[in-house]
């Protein structure tokens, strides 16, 4: 969250979670050779990402690509960091503002970029329900709606870019009657409660992940089997995107075979199965209606229940999503553990399996990004650096949307450390309430 | 008379994956223990001062993120350096096989990757036993 390559934190984790992006230098090593005007690009990223944002669209900028023409996604879901994934850096209050500056700048100067994903994926992770991830995630959705309200945008101008994120969980129907309630309750609220009149700010835009939180270590190659059926799942379920896990999940990184079997899943379905022709094939079946229509209604009385708190912001603060989170999380462990909820290989059915190959990274990864971190800041013009940090200063501390500041703080080669750090004097950091 | 295991469960680094370390730590009180949770974002320094200050008898760290290596050795080497090597360190998250001998040598008691029950965890803290006798200081 904002540390560069060589901050003592980052020790031990440079190239672990993603590709180590530092400065603009970093984004225009991973895009050599690439068009931007020609690819789509999503990054997930949250807490830095108007500063890695800025980053890509400067290495666009460079590269001649027009902005208009460059497409993409970055997460930039601030509120499930707080409630699950943790990778938060500011207070809620400052961290959905720079949310807001995405919604207000991104439709008028990136109109073919997603600004956000606002993710369930991560809060199912934690150990929530289905209907909690459902809840959850559109709670955050329609957060992130009234806030920007609130700065006086047009639902229109923003609400149509706005995509979201789910989870693929083992719960066959129960996931797919999920994105289906999803998408009539966001219809829903888009039409009758913010007055939205273009439909492309009524439509539930989904990406889903399946579920790396279900894949065993034991008997890794069941999980090829899990994850065909989360995916058949999501695409039954109408997400529009698909992310397919690979078997090794609960071992390491993905190894290049590993992922290979992942696409070749999908490809599998999309190619061979014949079941994306069809829209909302299930549509109608006594079971999946009466599911959707049961997970609807819950998903509404949690809405109640956050509103009553006043808002998704102060039940953060309140820790009632860590309580409900923790509570469904340790429930379903003593499931578990008391052979009520049987895990195949784990808890029953197991059985001596063999030793899968992993993916190790390199360490020699994070001296080579030192020496590349070392060699920016040399050869920068420090008064450039100087000049874009404060004017990233002045628009935090100001008000202004400050896309345009990361704009210029990304051209003139500021680390994402140093653009953090100024926000973090800004803003201050964010300390969560320790609740087990 | 022994007195109550005292467990510290610790979220070195930057890894934010916290629902296993609030498992384990919720089924260890369950089951008779006293644990304090660190919450996330330790470094090393404030696992072994929070350690010491707690005058627990074990530390668990949970690490997903990789740097289960850097943040072991890490937690160990400041324990010894205060002089407090009789607590003892055991572990879990995403730990590959093959870093668990390694992580052995280094001094941890046990490491507990996924598909571990509680009850494992519980049974083994079990034999594990307490630094001091009740009310002694």
């Amino acid at each position: 969250m904002g540390y560069d390559s060589d901050h003592p934190f980052s020790r031990g984790e440079v190239g672990k979670c993603g590709v180590a992006i530092a400065s603009l230098a970093d984004m225009e090593v991973l895009f050599d050779g690439i068009d931007p005007e020609r690819v789509t690009t999503s990054m997930t990223i949250n807490s830095p990402a108007n500063a890695i944002w800025a980053m890509y669209l400067a290495m666009a900028q460079r590269k001649g690509a027009d902005l208009r023409r460059v497409g993409g996604t970055i997460q930039n879901d601030i509120l499930k960091e707080f409630i699950a994934q943790k990778e938060y850096i500011f207070p809620p209050g400052p961290s959905v503002r720079l949310v807001i500056d995405t919604f207000e700048w991104g439709p008028r100067n990136v109109p073919r970029w997603n600004f956000i994903s606002v993710s369930g994926y991560h809060i199912r992770e934690a150990g929530s329900t289905a209907v909690q991830e459902l809840a959850f995630t559109l709670a955050d959705g329609i957060h992130y709606l009234r806030k920007a309200l609130e700065r006086g945008l047009d639902i229109d101008e923003f609400a149509p870019r706005i995509s979201f994120f789910f989870n693929l969980h083992n719960d066959f129907f129960e996931e797919i009657a999920k994105l289906r309630a999803a998408r009539r309750i966001w219809a829903r609220q888009l039409r009758e409660v913010f007055g939205a009149r273009d439909p492309r700010s009524w439509m539930l835009r989904t990406h889903a992940q399946t579920a790396g939180v279900s894949l065993t270590a034991q008997q890794p190659h069941v999980n090829i089997a899990r994850v065909a059926i989360q995916a058949l799942a999501g695409v039954l379920g109408g997400s529009n995107s698909l992310h397919t896990d690979s078997f090794d999940e609960a071992l390491a990184l993905p190894t290049e075979e590993a992922a290979t079997i992942a696409l070749r899943t999908q490809q599998v379905i999309a190619y061979e199965t014949g079941i994306a022709s069809t829209i909302d094939p299930l549509a109608g079946s006594y079971y999946l209606e009466s599911l959707t229509n049961d997970m609807e209604e819950r998903c509404l009385a949690y809405f109640k229940e956050i509103d009553a708190l006043g808002g998704v912001e102060q039940a953060i603060e309140a820790g009632f999503f860590a309580n409900e989170i923790g509570d469904a999380s340790y429930r379903q462990q003593r499931e578990i553990d008391a052979g009520e909820r049987i895990i195949v290989g784990v808890n029953d059915y197991g059985g001596p399996f063999p030793e899968v190959p992993l993916q190790l990274v390199d360490p020699e990864v994070e001296e080579v990004q030192r020496r590349r971190l070392e060699r920016v800041r040399r050869e920068r013009d420090p008064r450039e650096v100087k000049r874009a940090l404060t004017q990233l200063r002045d628009a935090a501390m100001n008000g202004h949307n400050t896309m345009p500041a990361f704009l210029a703080a990304a051209h003139s080669y500021c680390t994402l450390g140093e653009q953090m750090d100024v926000l973090r004097e800004v803003f201050g950091v964010y300390r969560e309430p320790v609740l087990i | 008379m022994a007195r109550t295991l005292r467990v510290l469960i610790a979220k070195p680094g930057l890894d934010g994956h916290d629902r296993g370390a609030k498992v384990i730590a919720r089924a260890l009180r369950d089951a008779g223990m006293e644990v304090i949770y660190t919450g996330l974002r330790q470094t090393s320094e404030m696992i072994v001062n929070a350690a010491i200050q707690e005058d627990v008898d074990v530390v668990g760290l949970s690490v997903l993120s990789g740097a289960h290596m850097h943040y072991f050795r890490e937690v160990l080497e400041g324990l010894r350096a205060r002089d407090a090597e009789d607590i003892l360190v055991f572990g879990g998250g995403i730990v590959p096989d093959q870093d668990v001998p390694r992580l052995k040598e280094l001094g941890v008691a046990a490491i507990f990757t996924p598909g571990t029950s509680t009850q494992e965890v519980i049974d083994f803290l079990r034999r594990v036993p307490a630094r001091q006798e009740e009310g002694q200081t």
